[in-house]
């Protein structure tokens, strides 16, 4: 029964998760910039924005200019969670590609890092005065819920052990679309209950951020509006209408 | 009294410009600009007065706008909070009112966004934040998104690059769609739309004005450095703000672009139509009325046959003709494509600097030991030469080319970290005066910091509203108002004028170079 609620939501979650995501790009690209605003001095070309856009995904880059405590921390969790999401794939893959055999150690690190990089960031959030002052209950709980999926997974690797051969053989049947037994390991269970969430809430929460960066019209627009002339179709009717009448 | 709180002496222990505050809610709460007359807000097609429906026509305009505009729509749903932008704004470093942060000016209008357009405020408010749109809440968007000079210095720090001016133009667009214009704003426009300059300035009293400066100009060179006025078939356009007209320092710069255009041999001229490069519509966020303006500014173009649209020194103004020009009221196929187009007046005396078309006496300069005020909009929303950052090194290099002694300020404090005068974004009227002192504060210690290292006595700006801005506040913090200059002043200052013969010729004939 478990198993089938479990597989279930994962489908569900999934589901909402790859379609949520897809309709906010699309909205995202549809809605026009009306007006030219990068955040100047902006790259002169488009390969110019792509590294500019490139630098803030990889390294964070104006965060890094504005505060390094929180680059530091936010860096870390960052880089954990690709590492640790990466160190996941072996329960999706029957065999196993090398270069994930190689990054498994590194992600068990890389929970730890999570975990110190998260906590780092909620105590910041509850004695900075001025953090304090912006955020609401959803800011602390988005970070309590990725401490419990962090402190879940660690769990079960140092705490207590799950039958992780059936956990792989419960993911790689849900590729299949087949639900198999998933193991009633207490701790499996809210790791996995709480990645749903996280999956579930993703398209319509802040976690938007990692999409919505590439859409930023002060990042992603070239400094070349005195050479191209940029128009928004809403604009252009605008000036068809006037000519016509 | 507040000035004497934040009054800096010379030689007074170490200033940090951006020391953060403590936190004071409410201490700005009390501050709004006046209320636009009923005229002033029909005149530029919003309601006379607060409208009964505002609520419905409210949040109907948030959504117009998050379907217009990608920047607004994305930056009101992306931000983590996580807090980079909070000790970035001028206001919040003056102030200490949680309100002028940047992240907390944008949640008041992202709280009422999340109710009536996310999933997670409509269902679950007091998760995220989400607030139902109250009159309360209007008058808060009034009061603090008049304490925005939409400088954009936030979103050089954010991670995402969230613009709070871009937040702040739409919660004033939405504000106006209610019928809760403000006063100084559009009163203005209203101004330029008519009459085509923000001062009301009407071409008799324009001419009276050129022709008196032209006296000046004689008396003080021995020569005929013209003012043109509606000169038809010159090659270049000025559009300059119309403060240059009257205002000090902003004469002094205006005399500068004379006397380069006149050692140039430059045939020139200024519309009394387009008699403004300021536009106020952006302040405002009005796609409509910002266009409009610009359009006065092709449409002088084109009467009076130029080859070239160059700007005055303008901060805002040289943004929108910078980055926007183009979009509002190009293409401008009609101009000599060899010149960037629009030029900024800058960009112009640099160039003939380059190619050593420019004698300066820099001792005429030695007075003043100068640093330089970069202003907010040029710095950000704008550039110069078609190089990365010409908007910072062109007007050094012009003001080294005729100062022997310029200093910078604090590496944090100038270029793309720039502090705004505290005066921008429609905020430079007298009942904001208290916000406008406190405002200027980090950039009033800067400019301390090198006066007590370096013995710098006067800065120099390139925008309208800086000038008056400082002009006005800086007696607060222990300077005289007139130890604010424009760039073209120390220009005018030094350059050598060749001597009247060899000029007159140069001058009947138009072609340049």
């Amino acid at each position: 029964m478990l198993s089938i609620i479990y597989g279930v939501l994962f489908y569900l979650a999934t589901f909402l998760l790859v379609f949520g995501l897809a309709m906010k790009i699309w909205l995202y690209a549809k809605t026009p910039a009306p007006l030219k605003i990068p955040t100047m001095p902006a790259p002169l070309t488009k390969t110019g924005v792509g590294f500019r856009l490139f630098r803030e995904v990889a390294f964070f880059e104006s965060l890094f200019k504005s505060n390094k405590w929180i680059w530091l921390f936010g860096y870390i969790f960052h880089v954990a969670l690709l590492l640790v999401l990466l160190r996941h794939f072996r329960y999706f893959q029957t065999d196993v590609w090398w270069w994930i055999k190689i990054i498994q150690p590194f992600g068990i690190y890389a929970g730890f890092a999570m975990l110190l990089a998260l906590g780092a960031l909620f105590l910041r959030r509850i004695i900075l005065q001025r953090i304090r002052y912006i955020s609401s209950p959803s800011d602390y709980l988005m970070l309590l819920l990725l401490l419990g999926i962090a402190g879940s997974g660690l769990a079960i690797k140092f705490v207590s052990n799950t039958d992780i051969i059936a956990v792989k053989s419960f993911m790689l049947g849900l590729l299949r679309f087949q639900i198999g037994d998933l193991p009633t390991h207490p701790a499996l269970l809210v790791h996995l209950g709480l990645v749903i969430i996280l999956m579930i809430i993703f398209p319509i929460s802040k976690l938007l951020h990692g999409v919505g960066v590439f859409f930023s019209p002060t990042r992603n627009q070239p400094d070349d509006s005195r050479n191209k002339r940029h128009l928004a179709a809403w604009a252009k009717e605008l000036e068809e209408d006037e000519k016509n009448g | 009294m507040v000035e004497l709180d934040i009054k800096h002496k010379r030689g007074s222990e170490p200033l940090d410009p951006l020391a953060i505050p403590k936190i004071a809610c409410g201490a700005m709460a009390d501050l709004k600009p006046y209320p636009a007359h009923a005229q002033h807000n029909t005149d530029l097609g919003f309601p006379a007065e607060l409208i009964d429906n505002w609520k419905e026509v409210a949040i109907a305009k948030i959504g117009e706008l998050a379907k217009k505009n990608r920047a607004f729509k994305v930056y009101l749903d992306i931000c983590v909070k996580c807090g980079a932008c909070t000790d970035k704004c001028h206001y919040f470093l003056g102030t200490g009112d949680p309100k002028n942060m940047p992240v907390a000016r944008q949640d008041l209008l992202r709280s009422v966004y999340r109710r009536y357009f996310t999933f997670a405020g409509k269902y679950f408010p007091w998760l995220v934040g989400a607030k139902d749109l109250t009159k309360e809440i209007l008058d808060e968007w009034y009061t603090y998104f008049h304490q925005c000079s939409q400088c954009r210095r936030c979103s050089v720090f954010c991670p995402y690059g969230i613009d709070t001016a871009e937040i702040s133009m739409a919660a004033r667009e939405v504000l106006n769609s209610v019928g809760m214009g403000q006063k100084y704003c559009n009163e203005i426009i209203a101004k330029a739309e008519k009459i085509g300059n923000n001062l009301g300035l009407n071409p008799k009293a324009l001419r009276a004005t050129l022709e008196d400066l032209e006296e000046d100009l004689e008396d003080e060179t021995g020569q005929k450095v013209r003012l043109p006025l509606d000169e038809k078939g010159a090659d270049i356009l000025l559009i300059t703000p119309s403060a240059d007209f009257f205002a000090e320092p902003h004469i002094d710069g205006l005399l500068g672009y004379a006397k380069v255009f006149h050692q140039a041999g430059a045939s020139w001229t200024i519309s009394s139509y387009a008699s403004e490069a300021a536009n106020f519509g952006m302040f405002i966020g009005s796609y409509e009325n910002m266009r409009e303006l610009s359009l006065r500014i092709r449409k002088a173009a084109l009467d009076l046959g130029v080859k070239r649209i160059i700007f005055g020194e303008c901060g805002h103004a040289w943004r929108v003709a910078y980055s926007f020009l183009n979009t509002l009221a190009g293409p401008f196929d009609f101009l000599d494509q060899n010149y960037p187009i629009p030029q900024h007046i800058i960009e112009y005396t640099h160039d003939l600097i380059q190619k050593g078309e420019l004698k300066f006496d820099k001792s005429k300069n030695d007075e003043f030991r100068v640093t330089f005020h970069d202003s907010c909009n040029v710095a950000r929303g704008s550039g110069m030469g078609g190089i990365k950052g010409g908007q910072f090194t062109l007007p050094r290099e012009v003001l080294k080319a005729c100062c022997n002694h310029y200093f910078d300020m604090d590496r944090d404090t100038i270029k793309e970290s720039t502090l705004c005068c505290a005066g921008g974004g429609g905020l430079l009227t007298d009942e904001l005066m208290d916000l406008r002192i406190k405002g200027a504060s980090p950039r009033m210690k800067a400019l301390r910091q090198v006066s007590n290292e370096n013995g710098v006595t006067h800065m120099a700006a390139i925008c309208a509203i800086c000038k008056t801005q400082f002009s006005k506040i800086m007696p607060k913090y222990d300077y005289e108002m007139d130890d604010v200059l424009s760039v073209h002043q120390l220009v005018s200052n030094a350059i050598i004028l060749d001597e009247p013969e060899q000029n007159d010729t140069k001058n009947e004939d138009s072609v340049e170079k």
